[in-house]
């Protein structure tokens, strides 16, 4: 098996990360409708800029944002580097830096769906348009999975790929929850009421979590059960300890490939996965479910970094490729 | 009324004019051999034309077969335009143009090792040293070098036009770093799906296996005793307007598209890239960057492009670079005009394609006749590409003639000029109606121990009407070419 350029392994590992991202950011987007007490309120969109923390970028471009505002500035805003168009721009240009490694179906359809996000017109961008938006933003993340999954060779482009997305995909998982928390804090009166539990159930539905977590489930929206299902529960593929487990398993197929000794010098896997690995729910939400979901978005942005050292050549002087 | 004429009957709408037409001919000597096609093309009405068209330019914009076109700051990604009505040579017309561009690049190859080494084409006065010697593409730093089977242009891009006799005519050899062959395969793709028809049941030799001959090619130039050589294609990067080219190159010879960053020349004087299990040696470079920025050590210091020490490596012989560095000193334009005798000198042979007649500005009589028939002529810089800076006597303005006067008196060597060739005409698709335009031919040769010619090549086509300027950056689509077998 040839080995590919550091540059290239970086650019794959990105591109997966923003499409992944974009649709993350769709269902975050989606499932903030849903919670909001008065959708058309500011306030109620500030979760979504604090999750992505956003909050000095926002008011620097609009002093006093609305909601279309916000809206905007997610959705189509290229300045915005966490906007969905942002998100989708950048897999494009790693995409377009991956060109002949990548299937034409590939780099046509991200082609594509970029040409169609920068054609929007002011008039799609509104909030009676979002769920509509959202529903495509998913729909063309999902189509690239499909066609990288039938179409792409399994050498370390491949390898790569997977461990961008699992990386962003456990990242967004704990700021789909983190989106609840910011609305249950100021209301704790709240908990355990039906607007509550409806809430759960929302945030089960963005993560499209809904009917496997009723199979594992039978009865009930308890919140401890919900966030447990999306942090530890080993066969649901948007949970943190699915992705850790399959980014495990991917590193372990790299050295194979490297034939090289199973890497267990990354540090942030190896915590990653003992967290992980035996959660337990009732001692997170004791401890404080939202400084845990910190502790681990930063074990995921150490273990990125660690990455980096072993195979995007990040210990060079010389800033490596990808278009981050 | 039909479109064309077929067998020389009836009243045809198109109409080239005076001019010699690819499609159809010219009084007396007719294109015999497009007769099917323009039968066809006769039962296609134009809207079915403009339809299709449509989707073919929308299908290019979604596959990003694109060129970035620079104004000023900002960049735009351009489709270029694609005419559906392919230009059609004969097997004999082919035969001439491949045995001729093989010739050329043949001469031009043992040109340059000759000048790079004992240099008796100068010493003779067959070339004037100072043109060859004095000129900047000329680069001391390969004198005496050695290249395997002494190719130096592995890929050529002869451009080629037709007067109105019907006869092919060199402008230009392109030796340093020649693009389009990308558009070449693409629209022959793109004819299939978009044409189906109109190639039903005609033979025509096959683009598709280019890719396959340019890594053969690039195989061979490896240094003697690389065993599984490593061959990557060296570009400037994702923002160069020949980008989508690079790629395409890449994917067809299956090799990585490396930048510079990603390569690094070690104290061994071995080329390296860097690869996610650690430096890999590479044997060949199919570079698409100019000399000039190939290696901060030996030329420009301020290329952040290029691979510090390279030019260490390959003269050393440690790697191969394709095309070879100082091919400029064999397609200058001035150089240009001495290429019949070179022919000649090397080969012992007349050139199986004519040069346009050509005034060497730098030259006192030369001189003095471009000045005084301006109005005819068409004055060329030497040192630029790409169609710049170019004055066309017969259509240029009193103001246009008049700044190229200044720029002639104020550099006279930086100057040829040649009579206004009446370029060939093809039929295409202009808004809703078919129209004669000014066409060339760019065929594409790939050499090693020896030469192969891509049959056809790339046929660019000027769209404004009476335009002669066919490039890409000034107004130039571009058509399927097809050799019939």
């Amino acid at each position: 098996m040839h080995s590919i350029l550091a540059r290239f392994a970086d650019c794959a590992f990105w591109m997966a990360r923003y499409m992944e991202r974009a649709e993350n950011l769709a269902r975050i987007l989606d499932v903030n409708e849903t919670f909001a007490q008065d959708r058309l309120r500011t306030e109620d969109w500030l979760p979504v800029v604090e999750i992505n923390s956003d909050t000095s970028r926002l008011y620097a471009k609009y002093p006093t944002p609305t909601v279309a505002d916000i809206l905007a500035f997610y959705m189509v805003d290229n300045e915005n580097p966490t906007s969905i168009i942002s998100a989708v721009r950048m897999a494009r240009e790693n995409a377009r830096m991956l060109r002949h490694l990548i299937s034409t179906e590939m780099w046509t359809h991200l082609n594509i769906f970029y040409n169609e996000l920068r054609d929007l017109s002011p008039a799609d961008v509104r909030l009676s348009r979002l769920a509509a938006f959202c529903g495509t933003v998913k729909e063309n993340s999902q189509t690239h999975v499909g066609i990288a999954d039938g179409t792409t060779y399994r050498d370390e482009v491949w390898f790569f790929m997977q461990l961008g997305r699992f990386v962003e995909r456990a990242d967004q998982t704990t700021r789909l929850l983190d989106i609840k928390y910011s609305h249950l804090a100021p209301h704790t009166a709240e908990a355990g009421t039906p607007t509550d539990a409806s809430q759960w159930n929302a945030v089960l539905r963005s993560a499209a979590g809904y009917h496997a977590f009723r199979r594992m489930h039978a009865r009930g929206m308890r919140p401890d059960d919900v966030a447990g299902f999306l942090l530890f529960d080993d066969h649901f593929p948007r949970s943190v300890r699915h992705c850790v487990d399959r980014i495990s398993e991917l590193l372990a197929g790299l050295a194979v490939l490297h034939r090289r000794p199973r890497d267990e010098r990354n540090a942030a896997l190896v915590t990653l996965r003992e967290a992980f690995g035996d959660g337990d729910i009732e001692r997170v939400l004791n401890s404080g479910l939202h400084e845990f979901l910190d502790w681990a978005q930063l074990e995921l942005n150490r273990l990125t970094g660690e990455l980096g050292h072993s195979f995007f050549g990040a210990e060079d002087s010389t800033q490596q490729g990808q278009v981050s | 009324m039909t479109l064309f004429a077929v067998n020389g009957e009836g009243d045809a709408a198109y109409s080239a004019g005076s001019f010699y037409c690819e499609m159809v001919g010219r009084h007396g000597r007719p294109a015999d051999h497009t007769q099917p096609i323009r039968t066809r093309l006769n039962g296609f009405p134009t809207s079915e034309l403009v339809t299709r068209a449509g989707s073919a330019e929308r299908e290019l914009y979604n596959l990003g077969i694109t060129f970035t076109l620079y104004s000023g700051a900002t960049t735009t990604d351009r489709v270029l335009p694609f005419d559906l009505i392919p230009r059609v040579l004969s097997p004999q017309e082919w035969q001439t143009i491949e045995t001729g561009v093989a010739q050329r690049v043949r001469a031009l190859n043992l040109f340059l090792h000759d000048i790079y080494h004992d240099q008796h084409i100068l010493n003779d006065g067959t070339v004037p040293r100072e043109l060859v010697v004095g000129n900047p593409t000329f680069r001391p730093e390969m004198v005496g070098v050695d290249l395997p089977h002494m190719a130096y242009v592995n890929i050529c891009g002869t451009d080629i036009v037709r007067d109105d006799r019907g006869d092919f005519v060199v402008l230009e050899d392109n030796c340093r770093t020649p693009s389009g062959v990308s558009y070449v395969i693409e629209n022959r793709h793109m004819m299939l799906r978009a044409f189906p028809e109109l190639t039903e049941d005609i033979r025509l030799r096959p683009v598709s296996n280019y890719g396959v001959v340019l890594k053969e090619a690039m195989l061979n130039m490896a240094p003697a005793g690389a065993s599984d050589p490593q061959v990557v294609l060296l570009s400037p990067g994702s923002f160069n307007s020949a980008y989508f080219e690079h790629v395409f190159l890449a994917r067809e010879m299956g090799v990585p598209l490396v930048e510079g960053r990603d390569l690094f020349v070690d104290e061994d004087d071995h080329v390296y890239m860097r690869t996610t299990a650690g430096a890999k040696q590479v044997d060949v470079i199919y570079r698409r960057l100019n000399d000039d920025f190939l290696d901060p050590e030996a030329f420009r210091p301020d290329s952040m492009l290029g691979v510090p020490g390279l030019m260490r490596s390959y003269r050393k012989g440690k790697v191969s670079l394709a095309n070879g560095v100082g091919t400029g000193a064999a397609d200058d334009k001035a150089v240009y005009a001495y290429v019949p005798r070179i022919i000649k000198y090397y080969l012992d042979q007349e050139p199986i394609l004519p040069n346009v007649q050509t005034n060497i500005c730098r030259e006192a009589d030369a001189m003095r006749f471009t000045m005084d028939h301006l109005e005819e002529l068409v004055v060329k810089p030497v040192a630029e590409a790409g169609g710049y800076g170019i004055t066309v006597g017969p259509v240029a303005s009193r103001e246009e003639i008049d700044a190229c006067r200044d720029s002639l008196k104020a550099d006279p060597a930086n100057y040829i000029s040649q009579p206004l060739v009446q370029l060939s005409v093809c039929p295409t698709l202009i808004g809703h109606q078919i129209e004669p335009r000014h066409v060339d031919l760019r065929p594409f040769a790939v050499t090693s121990d020896e030469t192969w010619v891509l049959p056809g090549g790339l046929t660019r086509v000027a769209l404004p009407k009476g335009s002669y300027v066919v490039n890409s950056s000034q107004g130039g689509g571009s058509k399927d070419t097809w050799v019939l077998a």
